[in-house]
């Protein structure tokens, strides 16, 4: 079946755009994505600049440091040391996604099937996103979050603001719930709970200031029982809840900062998975167009150098190496599984009874919806790919002066290099655990924070005094940072003790 | 369901915010670095652009992250050598291949660098420093107009014609010239109809329907437009009011002043040509350059050309004064004087200079001298400071033995006076 390409040229028209989009969508729906509506925006380099250092965020509020990241993508920029992405898209609904206007026609093709068909499709169905953000309401928000901290800089002056932020910021990878679900509700609803807050929260802080003297009885059971009762983990939320000098606008902006961080939690958990899912899709989708005879040879061959640029890993030995290339692990398993589906080996049938030879859009819908990169390359990494990619694996211990090979792409090795790999893309061993662990209640009030070392890695510790600056700052008082290891503290930073 | 939308026309930099707010925070620093740059210019680059370089562990934000030590397990791709149970020597240092998650977060003495435009640069240069006496003239020179509306004229460029202003009046015209006649029209048409139709009247008809007649080829004749109707747009030309400064670069070129200390004169008036730029739409520049005669020469004879023989500083002064009355009548401009010298002066034109100062001075919004020498006061210093009390308002003085000295110096001049 041979119909007239869409275009011989290399330049894009918004025209053209729309007939590419409605080929692409149409090829989409026969492939069963499940998309949000999309919403394509043609931006300039610049504005492109602006995307980028606004943290992947279509709308934020002002800082300091979103100016610092721009400054320095311009500049390397404009000395030709990096390209920009060619799109971003974002994870709200409609889905917006943003297309670089000096991309060639090929280009805008290929972003428009990867990121608002791909990504789109991840974003809607992936549990992770499911559970944890909301698409619809995530601009509304953002647009309150914004307007809440330019009233504040207003009435608190940029200082004040700013150092709130700065704190927030430092802490934010430890805001998040990585547990319990929170429900969304709406812009509206929001600031009418912002105003509720304010006045509640601050009559009830805490216990920290109750005066009234117990009965005698409980006075050891006192001294026994923490505060908090359990370790808890989201420190910012902590801090909104329990930190006894905040203003309630402080107490506002830490809680902007948690749901912003908690709204891009799951996308550092999937990286692999949907930037593989986004690749695999638009090479599909691409191809079928292709073979519908809608675009033409050199469309294809110009789309090809990019993808292979895309998903281009370098060896370790190599100068370009920087660790392993999600694009390239999430797009190879993708197309390993559809071939575990498709064309299954002995091994695969080995390794794989429950997939091999399944139909492969289903396994992979599946594969796509119930699981974050560490779970799937668990579950879905293959011998095969292991042997492609010749992976290894190296253990790394500082109580060694030399490091040792411990697998490789062998039989021995297969099984162990899933569970490395898999661990690696494990939030918990990339980020320190730390957990709120203790507060004096009956003393100065000490925040006593633990980190539980994990592996024997220590915190580095020049950030982390610089952290605990921050988180003293926010808590008034006494701030005490433990190590422990097996339960036994190993070290401890105080932060009384910094300045002496 | 997909929307398409062009968002290149949107207002770029929606970052602007957020570098103003960066450039704020570390405006200390970028206001040191841009004091720093200010030596290596010459006047021709003007106030372009910077680069400032912040060590970055200044604008790092922190976060809990693991430092090196304890186990750690990296899967690596693209294994050529390798089998189970080999050891590695340790790579040292940041970066190098092998280890799997190499420090991306490279923290050390590096410079963060960035480049501010020219507004920001001048913003730092003159952060906290203001024009003295800036208020007192803000005068309009009257060399640039505009074309604004101003009401209608029975004449003009066909281009301007009004066609509504022009159909109002022929309308009102029409209406005017014909209204007598529709009355009478009007009657004779109400006589026609009432006369019943018979013979008896017929001749009384006849006469009434002709007069009728004549009456509506009268109204027809009425023109639809006249010229007289025709109206323009008219437009007048309104002044802009500019603001203007005029600056006096005077100095001695006489043998004792050797070319560092042209060069440093030099970039005391760059300083001032670009702050005097900031403040005025327009700015002239007029140089006098003097030894025992004065003479009005262009930038380049001025920096350039050596003299030899003796000082004398009223020459200057009265030149000064001459090219004022001549082309910057002081009700108009806003004069700033700069005078650089070694500090030499002949000692019998003390009191002439002295005297020539006092009548410039009252001219001048501000006028300040700067003597660059390395040793103590010169004669001209000794004349000059007696005037210092006389006009604290626009007269200053200040020395200046090297490089580093002219921005602090200059600082000091047009430091901000907290009212």
């Amino acid at each position: 079946m041979s119909r007239k390409p869409l275009s011989t040229e290399s330049d894009w028209t918004f025209d053209l755009l729309r007939d590419y989009e409605r080929e692409i969508a149409r090829i989409a729906e026969h492939f069963q994505l499940d998309t949000y509506p999309n919403q394509i925006e043609v931006i300039s380099s610049e504005q492109m600049m602006d995307a980028y250092a606004s943290s992947g965020m279509p709308i934020n509020y002002h800082h300091w440091s979103f100016g610092k990241h721009y400054l320095s993508i311009e500049n390397s920029y404009r000395r030709g040391h990096m390209g920009l992405a060619y799109e971003i898209v974002f994870n709200s609904s409609p889905c917006i996604a943003y297309l670089m206007e000096e991309n060639t026609l090929t280009m805008q093709a290929l972003v428009i099937a990867h990121a608002s068909y791909g990504h789109n499709a991840f974003f809607k169905n992936n549990y992770l996103f499911r559970t944890w953000t909301d698409a619809e309401s995530i601009i509304d928000y953002m647009l309150f979050a914004r307007k809440f901290i330019a009233e504040c800089e207003r009435r608190h002056g940029f200082d004040a603001v700013e150092a709130t932020l700065d704190a927030c910021h430092a802490l934010m990878m430890h805001g998040v719930d990585r547990y319990k679900r929170p429900h969304p509700i709406s812009l509206h609803e929001e600031k009418r709970r912002q105003r509720e807050r304010e006045k509640l929260l601050q009559q009830q802080v805490n216990d920290l200031w109750r005066t009234i003297p117990g009965a005698p009885q409980d006075k050891d059971a006192a001294l026994e029982a923490r505060f908090p009762a359990e370790p808890q983990e989201n420190i910012l939320y902590f801090l909104e809840k329990h930190a006894p000098l905040l203003e309630p606008w402080q107490r506002e902006v830490i809680r902007i900062v948690r749901k912003v961080a908690q709204y891009l939690y799951p996308q550092r958990q999937t990286k692999v998975m949907n930037e593989g899912w986004a690749c695999f899709w638009h090479f599909h989708i691409l191809h079928e167009l292709y073979r519908e005879g809608l675009v033409t040879d050199g469309f294809m061959l110009e789309f090809l150098q990019y993808h292979t640029a895309v998903i281009y890993q370098p060896p370790f030995n190599s100068p370009h190496y920087s660790g392993v290339n999600p694009y390239t692990l999430g797009y190879a398993m993708m197309q390993d599984l559809k071939r575990i589906c498709e064309a299954p080996t002995a091994e695969d049938r080995q390794w794989f009874p429950d997939i091999a030879g399944s139909p492969w859009r289903e396994t992979l819908d599946f594969a796509m919806r119930d699981f974050k990169d560490e779970s799937f390359i668990l579950q879905f990494l293959s011998p095969q790919l292991i042997r492609e990619l010749k992976l290894f694996s190296v253990l790394d211990d500082d109580a060694r002066d030399y490091l040792e090979v411990t697998a490789i792409h062998d039989e021995w090795g297969y099984q162990s290099i899933r569970e490395s790999l898999s661990a690696s893309y494990d939030l918990g061993n990339q980020e320190p655990a730390i957990q709120v662990y203790n507060v004096n209640m009956r003393g100065d009030r000490a925040l006593t924070l633990r980190h539980d070392m994990q592996h024997g890695r220590p915190l580095d510790a020049d950030s982390a005094v610089q952290v605990i600056e921050h988180l003293q700052r926010l808590w008034g008082f006494e701030v005490i940072l433990e190590s422990a290891q097996d339960g036994e503290v190993k070290s401890r930073i105080t932060h009384s003790e910094l300045r002496a | 369901m997909t929307f398409l939308i062009d968002r290149r026309s949107n207002p770029k930099q929606k970052s602007a915010v957020n570098r103003q707010r960066f450039l704020r925070r570390y405006r200390h620093r970028i206001r040191r670095a841009v004091a720093e740059n200010l030596r290596g210019r010459l006047i021709t680059e003007g106030g372009r652009g910077e680069k400032i370089s912040i060590p970055t562990r200044d604008t790092s934000e922190p976060v809990f992250r693991h430092g090196p030590g304890g186990t750690v397990t990296h899967v690596v791709p693209g294994n050529e050598e390798f089998t189970r149970g080999d050891r590695i020597a340790r790579p040292r240092g940041p970066g190098s291949g092998g280890s799997g998650r190499a420090s991306n977060e490279g923290e050390g003495l590096d410079e963060f660098v960035f480049q501010i435009n020219q507004r920001e640069f001048l913003d730092a240069l003159f952060d906290d420093m203001e024009l003295p006496n800036l208020t007192k003239r803000q005068l309009s020179g009257l060399e640039e107009f505009k074309r604004v509306k101003g009401g209608f004229a029975s004449d003009g460029a066909p281009s301007n014609m009004s066609v509504v202003r022009s159909m109002r009046s022929a309308t009102a015209r029409r209406i005017a010239l014909g209204a007598s006649k529709r009355s009478a029209l009007r009657e004779l048409e109400k006589t026609l109809e009432e006369l019943p139709e018979n013979d008896d009247n017929r001749a009384a008809r006849a006469g009434l329907e002709e007069q009728i007649q004549a009456l509506r080829e009268q109204l027809a004749r009425i023109p639809f437009i006249d010229d007289v109707d025709i109206r323009y747009h008219r437009h007048i030309q309104e002044p802009i009011p500019h603001s203007k400064a005029v600056m006096f670069c005077l100095m001695d070129v006489s043998g004792s002043m050797d070319q560092y200390t042209k060069d440093l004169a030099k970039r005391f008036y760059i300083l001032l040509y670009l702050f005097l730029s900031r403040n005025y739409d327009r700015t002239e520049v007029v140089f006098i350059r003097h030894h025992t005669t004065a003479k009005e020469v262009d930038e380049e004879e001025f920096f350039t050309s050596r003299e030899t023989g003796g000082t004398v500083v009223s020459s200057a002064l009265e030149l000064m004064q001459s090219v004022i009355e001549a082309r910057f009548p002081s009700s108009e401009w806003n004069i700033y004087g700069a005078q650089a010298s070694d500090g030499d002066n002949w000692p019998d034109d003390a009191r002439r200079s002295s005297a020539a100062l006092q009548h410039l001075l009252p001219l001048c919004q501000y006028y300040a001298y700067i003597e660059i020498t390395q040793s103590g006061d010169k004669p001209l210093w000794h004349t000059y400071s007696q005037l210092r009390e006389q006009w604290p308002e626009t007269f200053a003085m200040q020395h200046i033995s090297g490089p580093k000295d002219i921005y602090p110096v200059f600082h000091e001049l047009f430091r901000k006076q907290s009212a």
